[in-house]
């Protein structure tokens, strides 16, 4: 895929193939096309040339919402959580396809808006605990420390059953307690309910942890795919970015 | 847990029907009813624009030609072609949303000031055709003649029993409401309003969504429009023109965004208040625009904002 704004080529004949049940992390210098990449796949970047597939569905143009119904979901490398709403319902909006109710359904509150509700609130109850956020359920999403909130919108991306999930530097501003938390819950994403992850990521320990792939991107070229450990053996790689550290 | 808002809703719509059905008796005497009855209408406008606003965060400047649309239609179906009122409601709603879906195609692709100028703009071109359209609108000097409110098995014949009717109305503006916002369609609408980039991620339709909410705020607004012209039998384009839109906005904003109590409280403080300053003669605009500075000064919450500082502070204190 190739992606171009205004004069600059973002990313050019970058390709990534995520298999089922793997987490591929895409690293590179600032300025790669990393978050481009994660935006053409989810679909809030259009490209130029390229493909993507999902299950073997043709995505490719379509609008962000209709590639959410197809199983991409995303968290934001800048926190875009609903700040007007609780903990909760931020991960009951995340359930917004899973809900099976009409608007005629809420009005008339109907057995199946109740059972629906009350099924919706149980999962999404469920979600928060995998994270470890249960018993905040009932705060606002904005009194939250920053590290949770992150987590919140994992949460939040799971309760929309994934098929694909997209991390934009979840690690970001968490300390390493913290970071090692996330780890252990990106596998469990991985392990227990069945979702491939694409990971960009500058934490090169959580990278290295974490990842089945690793590609690396520089200046919107591929430069290297390969495992974690061959990754860091790469001598290309190690010149380009991991010697800058 | 999760059923304590639900009743706090419960509790609250049963509060709101007490209010609404003691308030005539608070009256002393039936000229403050008219202003009562035009608070619910105001309110129900008011509560239309808060979803629209408040929960979904788009701006309209533009909804007083909605509040019109519904006024004209009804007018001109009743009082020109004399077909029974409810038509002439029927007809003025649904103009109303009518027009609102289709102003909504271009304009909800607009965000932010360029939807306010949009609206604006609407609002301006619909208060022109009232002005003008003289054959159909009678013009500048109003349209007369509007028949008095009379539906299939209740025709209110006194004020008293129109203020019942419009506040039944209020009320079950105020039930809808709360129901569709206490829904994954409230939750989508409140998440436009945090971020369109998380929302559309999660699935949510976002044109779809801002089209409806549009659609619905324009429903309640028509439908006061309709209300408005029966019970007053006389509607002049003045009315409806920039300074009611920027009315009705002021008292969403007063009430407290995002608050079905806020944009009631709003909506009868703000029409009330001039009958209550008639006292200071000329001076009243004055305290008028000084009482809505203060208000956004030390209340930026709003009506509901305060109310909810105040609840805290009692509970706050009771628990010490």
């Amino acid at each position: 895929m190739s992606v171009r704004f205004g004069g600059i080529q973002a990313l050019s004949e970058a390709g990534l193939t995520v298999r089922r049940g793997e987490i591929v992390s895409v690293i590179g210098p600032n300025g790669a096309g990393k978050t481009t990449l994660l935006g053409v796949v989810s679909g809030a970047v259009r490209a130029m040339g390229g493909t993507v597939f999902v299950d073997g569905r043709d995505l490719t143009g379509r609008p962000v919402h209709e590639r959410a119904v197809a199983g991409v979901l995303r968290t934001f490398q800048n926190l875009e959580i609903f700040s007007n709403m609780t903990v909760l319902e931020n991960v009951l909006t995340g359930a917004h396809l899973t809900a099976g109710y009409s608007l005629l359904d809420s009005l008339l509150r109907t057995r199946r808006f109740r059972r629906e509700e009350r099924r919706l609130r149980g999962a999404c109850l469920a979600h928060l605990d995998f994270i470890g956020l249960a018993d905040r359920a009932g705060d606002m999403a904005s009194e939250l420390p920053y590290g949770e909130q992150r987590l919140l919108e994992l949460a939040r991306a799971l309760a929309a059953a994934p098929r694909l999930l997209l991390l934009d530097e979840p690690a970001a501003g968490m300390n390493n307690a913290e970071t090692s938390g996330l780890g252990s819950i990106i596998r469990r994403v991985r392990d227990e309910l069945d979702v491939s992850v694409v990971l960009v990521e500058h934490d090169m320990d959580l990278v290295m942890e974490v990842s089945d792939r690793v590609t690396v991107l520089n200046f919107g070229h591929v430069l290297a795919e390969g495992s974690p450990s061959a990754i860091q053996e790469n001598p290309e790689v190690v010149a380009a970015y991991l010697g800058e550290d | 847990m999760a059923a304590t808002p639900r009743h706090a809703g419960l509790l609250a719509l049963g509060v709101l029907a007490a209010l609404l059905g003691l308030a005539p008796l608070a009256l002393p005497n039936d000229y403050y009813l008219n202003v009562l009855i035009l608070c619910c209408l105001n309110a129900l406008a008011v509560m239309g624009l808060n979803l629209l606003m408040g929960y979904a965060g788009q701006v309209s400047l533009g909804h007083a030609a909605f509040f019109g649309l519904g006024a004209y239609v009804t007018a001109v179906v009743t009082a020109t072609f004399g077909l029974p009122v409810a038509v002439g409601i029927l007809a003025g709603v649904s103009a109303s949303a009518l027009v609102a879906w289709f102003l909504a195609q271009p304009t909800l692709k607009l965000r932010g000031h360029y939807l306010a100028m949009a609206t604006l703009g609407f609002g301006i071109i619909v208060s022109i055709v009232f002005n003008e359209a003289v054959g159909i609108t009678g013009g500048p000097s109003g349209f007369v003649g509007i028949p008095r409110l009379s539906l299939p098995g209740c025709a209110p014949t006194s004020d008293r029993s129109f203020y019942f009717l419009a506040a039944g109305v209020l009320w079950l503006g105020a039930l809808m409401a709360g129901l569709i916002m206490d829904s994954r369609t409230g939750r989508a609408l409140r998440a436009i309003h945090a971020s369109e980039h998380a929302a559309q991620a999660m699935g949510i339709d976002i044109a779809r969504h801002k089209r409806f909410v549009f659609v619905l705020s324009a429903v309640y607004a028509g439908l006061a429009g309709t209300l408005y012209a029966h019970h007053l039998t006389f509607v002049a384009p003045s009315s409806f023109g920039f300074n009611f839109s920027v009315q009705l906005l002021t008292m969403v904003v007063l009430g407290g965004m995002a608050s079905t109590w806020g944009a009631l409280a709003g909506a009868f403080f703000l029409t009330s208040l001039p009958e209550f300053l008639r006292v200071f003669e000329e001076m009243d605009i004055l305290i008028y625009g000084g009482l809505l500075v203060m208000c956004m000064m030390f209340m930026p919450g709003g009506l509901a904002g305060l109310a909810r500082k105040l609840a805290c502070g009692l509970l706050g204190a009771r628990r010490v």
